[in-house]
């Protein structure tokens, strides 16, 4: 039931409106996993990151699929909380320190045993609008921790433009993702953290990026 | 709406056209050339080719409506590639709305208010949106800029969909005539400069704004050009010989003011396509370039003469 949910919303809603009114230009779609457990690793701009990565993949294949999202914002109340869940189905990170440090990824570990594919932002928040930020060292636990999945940098330019933050009115503007080679792993934080943010850049270089005036 | 027979024998002609291209095509590439990027070119061209010639088939309203989302992709393709304001967000916005409006005004047949709306009101609104934002940095160039975007891709295509709308008499049983009389001649040309180019080009001219452009490839677009327009004006159009020469004329020569006009905005850019809907041609600006230029000055030009 909840993944027929799923197939509909994305069926009728996000891929029209991903593929038709914004129009995706997608480079190097071979690079994408056919199966888990793997990490997407993409910059974050826009609320529309999560829904372009999701239709990247075969509708079958949805289920698979984990956006790791806050908690604060995507359980802000019950409408949100029941989307989130049942038809994203987010793994929601708890920002606030309610959770002891250690056990926030959890329920990541978890899905990335299941075999499934985590949607990750280690950026955090959306930053500034179309500015690569610094990434968080949470996403190198995960890949330590399961060497079996693969890690794949993902750079998306343009929804940032389509729908900023703090914006609720969807402008069409043509959209880039460029989707990275799996990371080799790294049992060092720093050098895999270099190689992610190395990688970032380089995949940001195949995408023209100076399309803002100010 | 059945076609006019001429249409389809003209339809017939192209694909003529094609058949033989594909066939060429596969002659070079028996002798071991690359012609990955000139058989993807021919391709997109047949399938290009049917699309109009089904637009054309249900009906002169859709191929209003067709003609307004040629419009929209071109204005969405040039928007994300020229710089823009994070702040116009929703000037921007209303741009894309006038789309839908100035096709209703060509759909309604209201030509006072399709001949000013953008030109006089979208002027007017667009600064008055971002003013009322209240960001002056770079103001102008923005203003100037969401407003060129709107002229070139919306109002000045919009003149062919306007063709459709001209009264019909006894020499033209349909605007449609003319749609296709401007499209085929602006599409043959870019295929004709770039041909004689390829075959016989070595002067260069305008090498600043785009190095592949040749003196003898322009020549020899016009003269191609000019010829088409002498056999078909009688068969689509209400010109006699001396005007369906100027006609030729008109639209050989400023299809390749507009083609190296959208160039000077890519090599400014830093960009070789303006996307990548085509495969073989790139975006869909890069096909209409041409079309911006001449679309109005054909239209004025028939219109002026015979209506």
């Amino acid at each position: 039931m909840k993944n027929w949910l799923k197939i509909l919303f994305f069926t009728l809603l996000v891929r029209p409106i991903v593929f038709f009114i914004i129009g995706l230009n997608v480079h190097n779609k071979k690079n994408l996993p056919n199966q888990g457990p793997a990490i997407l690793a993409a910059n974050h701009n826009s609320h529309l990151d999560t829904m372009v990565l999701m239709s990247l993949f075969p509708l079958k294949q949805l289920y698979r699929l984990r956006p790791v999202a806050a908690a604060d914002y995507f359980m802000k109340n019950r409408w949100l909380c029941w989307f989130s869940s049942k038809v994203l189905n987010i793994i929601p990170i708890h920002r606030d320190g309610s959770i002891p440090k250690e056990s926030v990824l959890d329920e990541c570990h978890q899905a990335l045993t299941n075999g499934d594919i985590l949607i990750l932002f280690p950026e955090g928040s959306r930053g500034k609008a179309e500015q690569l930020g610094e990434f968080k060292k949470g996403i190198f636990h995960l890949a330590s921790t399961h060497q079996t999945a693969k890690v794949i940098p993902i750079f998306t330019y343009g929804l940032g433009k389509s729908l900023p933050k703090g914006e609720k009115l969807l402008v069409p503007f043509f959209s880039d993702v460029v989707i990275g080679s799996p990371l080799a792993q790294h049992d060092e934080s720093q050098a895999f953290m270099a190689a992610l943010n190395q990688q970032m850049q380089q995949l940001a270089k195949q995408v023209n990026t100076g399309r803002i005036l100010d | 709406m059945s076609l006019p027979p001429v249409i389809l024998q003209v339809f017939a002609g192209i694909y003529g056209l094609l058949i033989i291209a594909s066939l060429v095509c596969y002659g070079l590439g028996l002798k071991q050339r690359d012609v990955t990027e000139l058989k993807q070119r021919i391709n997109s061209w047949w399938v290009m080719v049917s699309v109009i010639l089904a637009c054309f088939a249900i009906g002169e309203g859709f191929t209003i409506a067709a003609i307004g989302v040629l419009s929209y992709l071109a204005f969405k393709e040039f928007v994300s590639i020229i710089p823009t304001r994070r702040t116009d967000h929703r000037p921007i916005f209303w741009a894309y709305i006038a789309i839908p409006i100035q096709f209703y005004w060509i759909y309604i047949g209201w030509y006072g208010m399709f001949i000013v709306f953008i030109p006089m009101y979208m002027m007017l609104f667009i600064p008055m949106r971002m003013v009322l934002i209240g960001n002056t940095k770079q103001f102008t160039v923005a203003a100037s800029t969401i407003n060129w975007l709107l002229l070139l891709t919306v109002f000045s295509l919009g003149h062919m969909a306007y063709l459709i709308q001209l009264p019909t008499n006894e020499s033209v049983f349909t605007g449609l005539g003319l749609v296709l009389f401007l499209l085929l001649l602006t599409q043959f040309n870019d295929v004709a400069q770039f041909t004689f180019g390829k075959l016989f080009g070595k002067n260069k001219v305008l090498a600043a704004v785009s190095p592949k452009k040749t003196i003898e490839g322009l020549l020899g677009g016009i003269f191609a050009t000019t010829i088409l327009a002498v056999l078909l004006a009688p068969l689509l159009t209400p010109l006699n010989l001396t005007y369906s020469i100027c006609a030729g004329l008109l639209i050989s020569l400023f299809g390749f003011i507009g083609d190296v006009s959208i160039s000077a905005v890519k090599r400014d850019l830093g960009i070789k396509d303006s996307g990548s809907m085509i495969p073989g041609h790139g975006g869909v600006l890069d096909r209409v370039d041409s079309l911006t230029f001449t679309a109005p000055l054909f239209f004025h030009f028939i219109r002026y003469l015979h209506y």
